[in-house]
């Protein structure tokens, strides 16, 4: 068990003119917890999402991150240069749509390889060795290695988003629905794959998802937010078994049975 | 004898948003210790809270008063007030806990279900496996079974993952939620000789059996939860 | 000569040089850095030199002896009409002698004849921007090069050794200038690159359509991105030029017939010429010699 957090969120709100994307939100994440954020569309919980991973600034509060020399520094007042090394080296973002994620002209090989030479590896069979070895984990086979993602199905795209992000060894990933828009049979090897990797390589997760079942699955902690709120939050199996809010318990009781 | 867990005035009720905000009041004042080398189990009739009072202990429901003190790695710690960060803590190295039902996983093998646990505290994964396929050929299950994701498995092959998922480690505190339920009587034998390793080995074991021989077999004290039922505490 | 006072000096305004001026100034502090300007409107369409031609416009003076090449060669329409406009609108000497021209104008090569201190090479780019074929955002190429991000830039490099087994590109092939920025030498043969590095010549970038001038001042490094693995190497070519028989040049192939007949030549003509007039033949070469102009003076 490690002492200190890696992400201290505190206050966090988001407002955009006098509509609320997200309010008041905080909370600690430690190494190797993975956090689902719950609540339908419109809840904020992609506003969130974009708010921690610096994609967004937030109207007030602060995040800070526990720095690989472990030093916590605020996100919100590094440079943008600091914060896009930061997001090619030690966080991931995974988007819903793998297309966000990945370049769709260039080959999968290449696709992963990008973190590795953005932070300056410049030898080309160690790069693609390093390829190989990721697209073998998220099961894609080798000889995909030199076909563009285009040619790809959707759930080996979002395998190789995955890859993509993880080949830097990142200590923190973000995750947008990542098993949306997916088959079930497919999503479940997602998830599981997921759940793997998180578990291996033990990684810090906050994954928003609309999707109980996924934050069941892969989560040990969760936030239910509604309206920008987080109206309940705690272990992801005492909020899903014993849900106390009455939107948790709408929620929970609007799961289909199988 | 160390006691490892007490439990002092705990209440539950549930609070059903849904219809009106009606309150179920669950249990109330439940006051109880459990001991280590032994086995102790909740009596009373189905409803009377038994499993409410045992998913509180294991962090899985909230607890509305009253504290659970649980002996954790050298320290006390109230479970009933506990973060989700200390809570994970204490399932991964003191409470363990067989529950009713098997929540399966995609794709993974009955194997690995069982050794996670294991993994999950450090355990060399190839070692945890060994101990898993003792603890299942222990439990009768077909080998043939063991690579397989036990979704498509019956009940009591379920049943057998999930015991020798629960009995793997070496958690001080073990928790078992009618595991015999589903089990013939060869496997039930089984479950008894399991329980007694435990005891000897020093484990407090709090149970609820629904099975008359296997309670008569392995309880060295019964609760009556009916002691608990909420009227009671204003009567 | 009448006719010449209808111009201005070099065609430009006066304004519009200095303004050029300060981007080069601007592109000369800050070798390999993109420095938007405003591009006029020149006499010519776009992707004939516009870029070029207005930086030549701008540094040109009346004691200047303007050399212009469009691939190697000094008798092709486009370097044919770039000198003749210059001598109409600024009355200056014009020359296809790369070691008497004071500024050469350039498409696609740098000459053979190594360059010397007080020269200057004036590019004609069409696409200024290296990211641009695997960043389409300006935004986001603009904000790569001010954080120095230039993985991408290797992306296409890996791209090219995957499906070619080698670094395919053979021409616009990036360069890191200065351990900064990332450039795109215009589309010069990477043959040329080498040329490039800690050059005494000046080196000047226009791209008019795409409104951008960069600049490598003289002794800058200018190095070619590769792998440690896959290192930067140029084109060799297993034969010397057929009419000079130069070795260790750039060469052309000229078809000869429509039977398949073929030769390869220096693309550099000047270069050529001076080495038949030096007495060099290879083994196509005509038995006359070629009487060619070679300065012609100012009218």
């Amino acid at each position: 068990m490690t002492d200190e957090p890696l992400l201290r969120v505190s206050a966090l709100s988001k407002f955009y003119g006098s509509r609320v994307g997200c309010d008041n939100v905080s909370f600690d994440l430690w190494p190797g917890e993975v956090l689902a954020v719950v609540g339908e569309s419109g809840s904020g919980k992609t506003t969130l999402l974009n708010c921690l991973s610096t994609r967004l600034l937030p109207s007030s509060g602060t995040a800070s991150y526990r720095m690989r020399d472990g030093q916590f520094r605020e996100l919100y007042r590094m440079s943008e240069a600091e914060r896009r090394f930061l997001m090619r080296t030690d966080w991931g973002f995974v988007h819903q749509n793998p297309a966000d994620g990945l370049r769709m002209t260039v080959s999968a090989g290449a696709n992963v390889g990008e973190r590795l030479m953005a932070v300056g590896d410049r030898h080309y069979g160690k790069i693609r060795a390093t390829a190989v070895d990721w697209l073998s984990r998220v099961e894609i086979e080798q000889d995909r290695i030199d076909d563009e993602p285009r040619a790809f199905s959707g759930g080996m795209r979002q395998r190789l988003q995955i890859a993509r992000n993880l080949v830097t060894g990142p200590r923190l990933v973000f995750m947008d629905e990542p098993t949306g828009g997916l088959d079930v049979s497919v999503q479940a090897r997602l998830l599981d794959l997921l759940r793997g990797l998180v578990t291996d390589l033990g990684l810090a997760a906050i994954v928003v998802t609309h999707d109980l079942a996924v934050a069941r699955l892969l989560s040990q902690r969760m936030m239910v937010m509604k309206d920008g709120r987080v109206v309940e939050s705690g272990l992801t199996d005492r909020v899903l078994d014993d849900p106390r809010a009455p939107y948790t318990q709408l929620l929970v009781s609007s799961i289909l049975q199988v | 004898m160390p006691t490892p867990l007490v439990v002092s005035d705990v209440a539950k009720s549930f609070t059903m948003h849904l219809r009106d905000g009606i309150k179920l009041p669950v249990i109330a004042g439940v006051s109880f210790s459990i001991k280590a080398g032994e086995c102790t189990v909740l009596g009373g009739p189905s409803g009377a809270g038994k499993s409410s009072i045992l998913k509180m202990l294991y962090g899985n429901y909230a607890v509305d008063e009253g504290q659970i003190i649980v002996s954790h790695e050298g320290g006390l710690i109230d479970l009933a007030n506990a973060s989700p960060r200390t809570v994970l803590a204490v399932r991964r190295q003191t409470i363990g806990y067989v529950s009713q039902f098997l929540r399966t996983v995609p794709r993974v093998s009955a194997l690995d279900v069982v050794a996670e646990p294991l993994v999950e505290r450090g355990e060399d994964r190839e070692a945890a496996r060994g101990k898993a396929r003792a603890l299942l050929s222990q439990l009768n299950l077909p080998e043939k079974l063991w690579a397989l994701p036990p979704a498509t498995f019956s009940g009591g092959e379920q049943q057998r993952v999930n015991i020798a998922r629960g009995f793997i480690t070496e958690h001080p505190i073990l928790l078992l939620d009618e595991p015999t339920a589903s089990l013939d009587a060869t496997n039930r034998d089984v479950v008894i000789e399991l329980i007694a390793a435990k005891k000897a080995a020093g484990v407090a074991l709090l149970g609820i059996f629904h099975d008359h021989d296997v309670r008569e077999a392995v309880a060295d004290r019964i609760i009556d939860v009916t002691a608990f039922a909420p009227g009671k505490l204003a009567a | 000569m009448t006719d010449i006072a209808t111009y201005n000096f070099a065609y430009l305004d006066e304004q519009t040089k200095r303004m050029i001026r300060r981007a080069i100034l601007k592109g000369i502090a800050i070798p390999g850095y993109q420095v938007p300007f405003a591009s006029r409107e020149m006499p010519m369409p776009y992707g004939w030199g516009t870029g070029g031609v207005q930086v030549t416009a701008s540094i040109i003076g009346p004691d200047d002896v303007l050399k212009v090449i469009d691939q190697g060669a000094d008798d092709t329409t486009n370097a044919v009409s770039i000198r003749a406009f210059f001598k109409k609108v600024a009355n200056v000497a014009v020359t296809t002698d790369t070691a008497s021209a004071t500024i050469i104008q350039t498409r696609h090569r740098i000459p053979e004849h190594p360059l010397t201190a007080g020269q200057v090479l004036v590019y004609q780019v069409p696409i200024p921007e290296p990211l641009r074929f695997l960043e389409p955002r300006e935004t986001e190429t603009r904000k790569m090069h001010a954080l120095e991000e230039y993985g991408l830039m290797h992306v296409k490099l890996y791209e090219d050794i995957a499906k070619h087994g080698r670094i395919a590109t053979t021409y616009a092939y990036p360069v890191k200038v200065e351990g900064r920025y990332v450039m795109d030498p215009s589309p010069t043969p990477k043959f040329d690159n080498p040329k490039m590095h800690r050059s005494p010549a000046l080196q000047l970038f226009g791209a008019g359509r795409e409104k951008r001038i960069y600049a490598v001042p003289p002794f800058t490094d200018v190095v070619s991105l590769d792998f440690e693995d896959h290192p930067f190497e140029v084109q060799t070519f297993d034969q010397p030029c057929a009419l000079c028989a130069a070795e260790n040049v750039y060469l052309d192939e000229v078809i000869l017939d429509d039977h398949g007949g073929h030769m390869f030549v220096c693309s550099d003509t000047d270069h050529c010429e001076k080495r038949r007039e030096e007495g060099h033949r290879g083994h196509l070469a005509p038995e006359i010699h070629l009487a060619s102009e070679k300065m012609e003076p100012a009218q």
